[in-house]
């Protein structure tokens, strides 16, 4: 549910950063139902891409093979990203807080003494801070989803509405988290993390019990629509391509 | 001009205890074998450069060869975490591991700037992030022309860089294609190079995509075919998914790490 709700987020010619796992699958879900002519963007080089599979890493041979153009690291990072040419960036997160920063680094307080070492930044800060938004695909848990993250990674909405500008970052930051259990966003007003909508099957009850913060919930709560069957087969289809 | 010469040569002449080193790849063409061969010859207190150290990074630290990492994202990817990396910073086992911790960007345009002879690099990049915090080698600097504050990085020049092609002529041109990461500019920040190449020709024939880089420009060209597993080369191999699953059962305790290192590493001869 959680990679084809990320799917629907993504609309058509839309230029995005995908990272693998999660953002990968939607990514490539999405190019194969609704929106055929997104433009797969991956750090490791590759605009454009077009693969029959999916990758089993951002460097996988079949996105350069299937790509417009295959680019250096640095004129991703450079002539892509930095500029504004990417519309949305996907990230994943070890940690989430209520205000959309993201942590990969460090779960602990002490960074040179941490409880648990992450993999660290990657493209992310970057990714966080140019697209022109952030789509954040993570499981829920109470672990994962905490009041305020051990380490910003990635900046989010900081401490609410209005750090972003100050900062100077030129993207709108987070806009949806998609779960497992639902969707949030940002309150336009004070950019806390609002549950707008959960997944068939999924109680309101649930959602807070995995949110480490006293989650808000949006008036008119929207129910995730049950895949289609076309979703669905275009996922096992996939999933199954060698 | 480059000298063609053995693995186990090139990394006994080019590769000093002490040294910063990077060993540059990215998901391709990852220069695995010359990573073993440092193993082997038993460097130490290295300080090593790579933006997304991985398996082999994961097999150096473990061994024991590094005292220092700079880096923007460790993992095993597709897989979960390296345990050697993590044992390393968590428990400073074999020995302590220092870290300096950037994001791609920022090593990716450290290594610009390595390459171009300049020493910093600036980006629109870590701002809002805890990074600058814990990293001194992230400053902030003010554009003379618009005001705007920006990052600043310095340049990275190792002392070796290392990296893996598809193909070398026999007067020590390289080619390369496919995804090429940070691979020239890593060997053109360096003072030294090694190239190792899935194969040496005597007429290097036009890929689309290519990268050269000539003779000049790189000290040393070893032939290594395969030296890229688990990692691939394009054109030559695939990428040994199954290995990375793999290695994370190696990799995450010590005893079968030792186990492992003592029959792939130092248990293997490599021709001189």
């Amino acid at each position: 549910m959680m990679s084809v709700a990320a799917a629907r987020a993504l609309t058509g010619g839309q230029r995005v950063f995908v990272g693998i796992g999660l953002p990968s699958t939607a990514a490539n879900l999405a190019r194969r139902t609704h929106a055929e002519d997104l433009v797969l963007i991956y750090e490791s080089g590759t605009l454009g891409s077009k693969p029959t599979r999916l990758p089993a890493s951002i460097g996988d041979g079949i996105l350069a093979d299937t790509a417009d153009a295959v680019i250096s690291v640095p004129e991703v990072f450079n002539y892509w990203l930095q500029p504004g040419r990417i519309d949305v960036g996907f990230l994943g997160a070890a940690q989430l807080d209520k205000f959309g920063n993201i942590n990969t680094t460090v779960i602990g307080a002490d960074y040179a003494d941490p409880k648990v070492r992450l993999p660290g930044a990657g493209g992310a800060p970057e990714i966080a801070a140019n697209c022109h938004e952030v789509y954040v695909v993570v499981r829920q848990s109470k672990r994962s989803f905490v009041e305020q993250v051990d380490f910003i990674t990635s900046f989010g909405h900081g401490r609410g509405k209005g750090e972003r500008e100050k900062l100077g970052l030129p993207g709108a930051g987070p806009t949806l988290v998609i779960t497992d259990l639902g969707v949030m966003r940002p309150d336009p007003e004070t950019a806390e993390l609002v549950l707008t909508q959960i997944h068939e099957g999924v109680t309101v009850e649930q959602v807070k019990d995995a949110t480490g913060w006293d989650l808000k919930v949006a008036p008119e709560l929207e129910t995730t629509p049950p895949p289609t069957e076309a979703e669905l087969t275009a996922l096992r289809e996939l999933k199954a391509a060698k | 001009m480059a000298e063609i010469t053995s693995l186990r040569d090139a990394v006994a002449q080019l590769v000093h205890d002490g040294d910063t080193v990077a060993l540059e790849g990215f998901t391709h063409l990852i220069p695995h074998a010359a990573g073993q061969e440092i193993i082997r010859q038993r460097r130490r207190d290295l300080t090593l450069v790579r933006m997304t150290p991985d398996i082999v990074y994961d097999q150096l630290i473990g061994a024991g060869c590094a005292k220092k990492l700079i880096f923007s994202w460790g993992g095993n990817p597709g897989v979960g975490s390296l345990h050697r990396f993590r044992d390393a910073v968590q428990n400073s086992w074999p020995v302590p591991l220092e870290i300096e911790e950037h994001s791609h960007a920022g090593m990716a345009n450290r290594y610009v700037a390595g390459a171009s002879g300049l020493p910093f690099a600036v980006l629109r990049g870590y701002r809002g992030t805890d990074l600058p915090k814990h990293t001194d080698t992230i400053k902030t600097i003010t554009c003379p022309f618009t005001g705007e504050e920006l990052a600043a990085v310095p340049a990275i020049n190792p002392d070796v860089s290392i990296i893996h092609a598809q193909r070398a002529d026999r007067a020590g041109n390289v080619q390369m294609w496919g995804l090429v990461g940070v691979q020239k500019e890593a060997v053109l920040a360096a003072k030294r190079s090694l190239v190792t190449v899935e194969e040496i020709v005597d007429e290097l024939t036009p890929v689309p995509g290519q990268v050269i880089l000539p003779t000049w420009a790189v000290t040393a060209v070893a032939e290594v075919p395969n030296g890229a597993h688990p990692s691939y080369a394009a054109g030559y191999s695939e990428r040994d998914n199954e290995y990375y699953a793999y290695w994370d059962s190696i990799g995450r305790e010590r005893d079968s790490f030792q186990r492992w290192v003592d029959e792939k590493v130092f248990g293997v001869e490599v021709a001189q």
